[in-house]
């Protein structure tokens, strides 16, 4: 490097991707596709009851009729919908949800990911639900977190097991009718975890789910749900990834979360989907529909999001505040380096009174990464002294990246205080030679840095995740500096 | 006394954009020798300070540097400050977020990672902490805040010296640390210095005034000016400059 250029270079070098290995499993799928065959059999194979299979196909008329969103800052090339496996799951044994008969190839797998699937290894305080493509493999703990009344399992056990709940909560919050991906996964949802705390319980321990896509031209429709019944506490963790392949790969999630009066659901996910190579080959497509209902006075939802893999994510965890004095939060780190694009932000609809919302936003990029934030902050006509406080920051690391911030604000209520703040900066090459001037190389002067910035985001994390994170952050910007 | 050369540097010359700011400097540093570099503004004072430690903005155009024996030229910065050079910046960056515990463990555990000695606990660290904020009577909140973050200019070239006593270097050179401060300050700032002083180190101690070498004496005295070194002596150098000024030496230079 001398002084003629501008000494951060985006000389992209492949970043490591460890958890790009493939399972080599016996599956069992449905044909590329999607029609109501299709989704009869995928409700067939899942043991659907009636009502559910009606939901699906009824999504997925309705799914027919919908224009793709454009509006976002993304550039997607089309996907074509038929060219999709749209249900395969691991052939093990018959899923029992007993340990002793889950396939050892795929607790292996776990294991080589870090969640050991055992009872007796698994990570102190940490319940986990293990999902594998179409269907979980593992729900641990879920007898011991039933002694209190806690129901902690996959989505497709609770449609089965718990239907008053599902039919009551399912689509309250995120109706199928909401958006083109919305109804899609509601026509062709996989699986994913179903929480429901009762009232007045505090949930014992961090219930994670971890996602993983295995096999190829196989999309991930996961569906998750939470319940806070009043007074209630629930922590949750989401984790994914997937191999590394050439093709890209959709997922379309839906999450949503009720908290009744005084119930609080923390949310914290760490998405890691393989991003594509640096290129921008491959990759998966991420688009996901988040959403809480702050149903109850003085309820909370607090949404965390660490966004380091994935070549496109379209992703807004949004909170609706329709109880009084209820609180939403939403904190985010979104990294994007090599062709990697997210848009990403949040929703926080005031309609109670005194209610508060928080959003801090921290957008990295690197590379030829392009990272918008988008945020809509709504007070409604009877939302008497809301307030919001929101606060978008951008990091650039190099020349060819970009950061957008759309910042949309609806106040109708005269009582309302909203701010908002927003930066852009660069990573000095002054910040990184004065670490070079303490004995640390470029790629940890980075790895620094960047935690630095985005240490008030990290720190909402658990523990264990916080440092997870780290890592992640520090690795998904390896190679980005030249 | 048995002279133990450190540092050599020969006939070196910089530039930056295609402008040449030194233009053919020599210095000799042998160790327990305190060295002060004076000259008026923009004479290369921390232009040479930066090509020491290896800032690659600067392109070096002629000349060599040995430290130790080694070429130091072509040696990445994070090595030479492995190797023991210390850098007190004449304006030290802000890192907001990162704690200065956590930096300077960083910096530390990958000096030693360099030096083949094995990680320091928690536990060692913290108490090196605090042995050093003792002894250079730093703030104890320093620690706990992110580096240089908010700090106010005196805090910010205190907190350079505390990193000095950290990581005890071999040499250390320190750039203006003695700019912008009031006279408490500085005392403190020299109090430190003088405590760090070592018949097996060094420092290259770089001054636009003379009243901070009341407080460090040096060995020697250098006056840089446009980019050479053109009066060396002791320490009764920089009263004659502060008496007749930097014009003297530019006058000087001229006949
Ligand atoms: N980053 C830079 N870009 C361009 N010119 C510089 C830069 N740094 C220093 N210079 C020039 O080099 C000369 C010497 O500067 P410097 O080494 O900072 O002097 P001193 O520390 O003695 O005041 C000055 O003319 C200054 O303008
Ligand atoms: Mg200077």
């Amino acid at each position: 490097m001398n002084g003629d250029q501008d000494p951060i270079i985006n000389q992209v070098t492949q970043r490591e991707y460890k958890y790009g290995f493939i399972t080599v499993l016996d599956n069992d799928a449905l044909p590329k596709g999607l029609n109501e065959d299709i989704i009869c059999q995928l409700s067939a194979k899942k043991d659907e009851p009636e009502w559910m299979l009606e939901i699906r196909l009824k999504a997925f008329r309705y799914w027919l009729t919908m224009k793709l969103p454009e509006w976002a800052h993304l550039k997607i090339p089309v996907i074509d919908y038929q060219d999709i496996i749209y249900y395969s799951a691991p052939k093990s044994k018959k899923p029992t949800g007993r340990f002793e008969d889950v396939d050892p190839e795929l607790l292996k797998t776990f294991d080589k990911l870090g969640i050991p699937l055992d009872e007796q290894k698994h990570l102190s305080g940490f319940a986990v639900d293990a999902v594998m493509d179409s269907i979980s493999v593992k729900t641990t703990f879920k007898e011991s977190l039933a002694d209190v009344g806690i129901i902690f399992s996959s989505f497709s056990d609770a449609v089965r097991e718990h239907p008053d709940l599902i039919r009551k909560y399912m689509g309250s919050v995120v109706p199928y009718r909401d958006n083109f991906y919305a109804a899609l996964n509601s026509a062709v949802f996989s699986d994913g975890s179903f929480v429901f705390i009762p009232k007045g319980v505090r949930c014992p321990m961090e219930l994670s789910t971890y996602f993983r896509i295995n096999a190829a031209n196989t999309g991930q429709f996961e569906r998750t749900l939470i319940v806070a019944e009043e007074g209630a506490y629930v922590s949750y963790l989401e984790g994914c990834t997937a191999p590394k392949r050439d093709k890209n790969q959709l997922h379309a999630a839906i999450v949503e979360i009720v908290a009744h009066t005084d119930a609080e659901v923390k949310y914290s996910t760490v998405q890691n989907w393989y991003p594509g190579d640096k290129n921008g080959k491959g990759g998966i497509y991420n688009f996901v529909t988040k959403r809480g209902i702050c149903l109850g006075d003085r309820s909370k939802i607090s949404w965390t999001q660490v966004e380091t893999g994935s070549a496109v994510t379209w992703k807004y965890p949004s909170c609706i505040l329709r109880g009084d004095s209820s609180v939403g939060e939403f904190y985010s780190v979104a990294v994007t380096n090599n062709h990697q694009q997210a848009d990403t932000g949040t929703k926080m609809i005031h309609i109670g009174k005194n209610t508060h919302s928080t959003i801090v936003s921290k957008g990295i990029s690197a590379g030829k990464g392009q990272n918008s934030y988008r945020g809509l902050v709504r007070v409604s006509k009877n939302a008497e002294n809301a307030r919001n406080y929101s606060q978008c920051d951008s990091l650039l690391l190099g020349d060819q990246c970009g950061a957008h911030t759309f910042p949309y604000i609806e106040v109708d209520n005269q009582s309302a205080i909203v701010e908002h703040e927003a930066t852009t900066s660069k990573i000095g090459e002054d910040q990184i030679f004065y670490c070079n001037q303490r004995g640390i190389d470029t790629e940890t002067a980075i790895g620094l840095i960047v935690n630095g910035y985005a240490r008030e985001v990290l720190n909402k994390l658990p523990m264990e995740f916080a440092v997870e994170a780290q890592k992640l952050l520090q690795i998904s910007l390896e190679g980005s500096i030249g | 006394m048995l002279n133990i050369r450190m540092l050599s540097i020969r006939n070196l010359k910089a530039a930056i954009n295609g402008m040449e700011i030194l233009k053919g400097i020599n210095l000799e540093v042998n160790e327990g020798e305190v060295h002060a570099i004076m000259g008026p503004n923009g004479s290369g004072k921390s232009t040479l300070a930066a090509v020491l430690a290896g800032r690659d903005i600067f392109t070096v155009t002629g000349g060599e540097i040995f430290f130790d024996g080694k070429p130091l030229l072509g040696m990445a910065p994070e090595i030479r400050a492995r190797s023991g050079i210390f850098l007190g910046f004449q304006y030290p960056v802000e890192i907001p977020g990162v704690s200065m515990v956590n930096f300077m463990r960083t910096a530390i555990n990958e000096q030693r990672k360099y030096r083949e000695l094995p990680e320091m606990s928690a536990s060692d660290f913290l108490k090196l902490m605090r042995d050093k904020k003792a002894l250079m009577e730093i703030d104890s909140a320093l620690a706990s805040r992110s580096v240089n973050e908010g700090f106010s200019g005196g805090e910010k070239k205190r907190n350079e010296i505390f990193q000095m006593a950290m990581l005890e270097p071999r040499l250390a050179i320190l750039d203006e640390t003695d700019s912008g401060l009031d006279i408490d300050a500085l005392k403190t700032v020299a109090i430190g210095v003088n405590r760090l002083r070592r018949p097996d180190n060094a420092m290259i101690v770089i001054t636009h005034y003379q009243r901070l070498l009341d407080y460090i004496v040096p060995d020697f005295v250098h006056v840089l000016s446009a980019g050479r070194i053109v009066r060396s002596g002791d320490k009764t150098l920089a009263y004659e400059l502060e008496e007749k000024g930097y014009d003297w030496i530019k006058e000087e230079n001229q006949e």
